[in-house]
């Protein structure tokens, strides 16, 4: 029953620009997008945060439509879905699946002042505007998994391509940074008071980010550019609801699992986009777990640092990132890291390298115990 | 290939009863949903104090699973692979309007952390993975209503990829006065076969 698929074509809306090209260069320059903003509407006392203003994501997507009728999250979706469509090129049919990736969605549409209706929040709304924009004719799968939901929804759509209901499949995830959000992790007291330090010995807590981004996977091997989504595991750490496993058993077994199925060897992969949220106990854990899997040579890097953590949206946003790394053949930083503050010893990096990834571990953890590895695997 | 799986269990947890295999098993006679919800947890003689602390949507999911999970000689070693598939259509919206609440007056500003790691629809299913033990695959979709086809064929597909042995499936829909738990094993022992009109028919059963 094994159907090989790949990915083809992606798209990227993130503080940094509207596009991958555009985000790729920054990061090429290390360049970050969590800056310090003083917003009385979302927090009463300043923050770091990476946001995009809305005046920004109107003047894009003019092009596409009237920003009016449509949410901040709804757009930067839109937007992302629209390179994602126009490079892959594909025709969409009875046949092509929209899977939607989103922890909070429009969860501002709850806020009094709301210039959208209270009924924007439901997930199911969000992605009928998507459907209806683009002309989707299959009912929308969202995927709300809390901060795998990204990356589970590629797993997602490798197996339901195995099925007969679908050739292939657009994927976009999306998070905004609200009130909701930002409240809520003041509350857990697990914001970093300044750009968070994945790995870091001064890490001290996470940076919301906001982003969308967006890939076309098809069953259909591409002529260029082909990944393979090689491989997958999702794992609950069956522990701790709001903590991460301090055996890492969760990430460990979703790791073994994707390798597995991948038939990978710890020596075969190139690179690990991992989650690295610079909370203490995650980037502890995820040493842990990368070491009991013997990839604590492999390099890695977080990009918490530089998008800040987008919740639902960043596994699909660094799996992205992650896959321009692969065709340019360059390394990224972990942007924030400095001294090393966990407690087996992994293989940041530093510096940029221009070096080939053929394999890619993405890895990502969430509220709730979750855990999901995806293994990516150059193809020609 | 797909009808090799069968739905080994259903039940349904509605604001008027609970029901385990077609059978009712307790009627909710005057309670409010929340009330009924630890009226079952009482009715089958649960000890977990944690229970307490869940929102509703993961008591909903929680004495779902108990229900299945916890059947008398089941096989163990097959429960510890239960992979969890859960949907639903509102996610966690009625809690997250308690946390919206709580923010919305900076006068009055009081978010909590107890309420806001239930803004999350996967959480209940964390809740489950905890209290039996499962280090599994878990999923949660939303979708506008239940979507059985997708259902049967993503199950299916998860069990052909041998990540687990068996698979609970869970409809938990916990919003205003629309509340419903809706679950199933499905695996390789029943009468039942696991088709999308089966799974349509025990769901509308309820």
């Amino acid at each position: 029953m094994k159907v090989p698929c790949y990915i083809s074509a992606t798209g990227l809306v993130t503080p940094l620009g509207f596009s991958v090209k555009d985000n790729f260069n920054l990061l090429l320059k290390d360049i970050s997008a969590i800056q310090k903003h003083k917003d009385g509407t979302i927090s009463a006392t300043s923050f770091y945060a990476a946001m995009l203003s809305e005046e920004k994501i109107d003047a894009q997507f003019q092009q596409l439509g009237n920003p009016k009728k449509f949410t901040k999250l709804e757009k930067m979706m839109l937007l992302s879905l629209g390179q994602t469509l126009a490079s892959s090129a594909v025709k969409i049919s009875a046949k092509t699946a929209l899977i939607v990736a989103t922890t909070k969605g429009n969860i501002d549409a709850l806020e009094q002042d709301s210039s959208f209706e209270e009924k924007r929040a439901y997930l199911p709304e969000l992605a009928k505007k998507l459907v209806a924009f683009y002309n989707f004719t299959t009912q929308p799968i969202i995927v709300s998994n809390a901060c795998v939901s990204g990356i589970l929804a590629v797993a997602v759509a490798k197996r339901i391509l195995t099925t007969d209901l679908y050739d292939n499949a657009v994927i976009v995830a999306g998070d905004l940074v609200t009130k909701f959000t930002l409240s809520g992790f003041q509350s857990f007291q697990a914001l970093s008071d300044s750009p968070c330090k994945p790995y870091s010995k001064y890490r001290n807590g996470i940076t919301l980010g906001e982003g969308a981004a967006s890939v076309f996977v098809s069953k259909e091997k591409p002529d260029s550019n082909a990944v393979q989504i090689l491989g997958d595991g999702t794992s609950n750490d069956a522990n701790h609801i709001s903590g991460p496993s301090r055996t890492g058993e969760g990430l460990y077994r979703s790791i073994l699992t994707a390798m597995t199925e991948a038939q990978l060897e710890a020596n075969e992969i190139d690179f690990i986009s991992a989650h690295g949220t610079a909370t203490l106990y995650n980037d502890e854990m995820e040493s842990i777990a990368f070491t009991r899997r013997r990839l604590q040579h492999v390099p890695l890097h977080s990009l918490k640092g530089v998008f800040g953590h987008t919740l639902g949206a960043s596994g699909l946003l660094e799996t992205v990132i992650g896959l321009e790394m692969m065709h340019q053949k360059t390394m990224l930083p972990s942007v924030g890291f400095d001294v090393v503050g966990v407690s087996k010893p992994l293989h940041i990096l530093r510096q940029l390298q221009h070096q080939p990834i053929d394999v890619l571990l993405k890895t990502a953890s969430g509220f709730g115990g979750c855990n999901t590895a995806v293994l990516f695997k150059k193809v020609s | 290939m797909d009808n090799t799986y069968f739905i080994s269990d259903f039940c349904h947890i509605t604001a008027e009863e609970v029901s385990v295999n077609g059978t009712v098993i307790l009627k909710n006679e005057t309670a409010g949903f929340e009330t009924f919800l630890k009226e079952v947890y009482q009715a089958i003689d649960l000890k977990y104090s944690k229970f307490f602390k869940m929102d509703t949507l993961s008591k909903l999911t929680f004495l779902g699973a108990e229900l299945l999970l916890k059947k008398e000689g089941s096989d163990v070693e097959n429960w510890k692979e239960t992979a969890l598939v859960f949907s639903n259509k509102s996610s966690s919206l009625e809690t997250d309007r308690k946390h919206q609440q709580s923010i919305e007056d900076s006068e009055n500003f009081y978010p909590s952390p107890a309420v806001f790691v239930y803004t999350l629809p996967n959480i209940g299913m964390g809740e489950v993975a905890i209290r039996h033990q499962l280090q599994t695959d878990n999923a949660f979709f939303v979708f506008d209503e239940f979507e059985p086809e997708f259902l049967q064929k993503y199950t299916v597909s998860l069990l052909q990829e041998k990540k687990c042995s068996q698979i609970l499936c869970g409809w938990t829909e916990v919003d205003g006065v629309s509340r419903h738990g809706f679950f199933y094993v499905v695996s390789q022992h029943g009468t039942t076969l696991h088709t999308k009109q089966n799974i349509k028919n025990i769901y509308t059963q309820s």
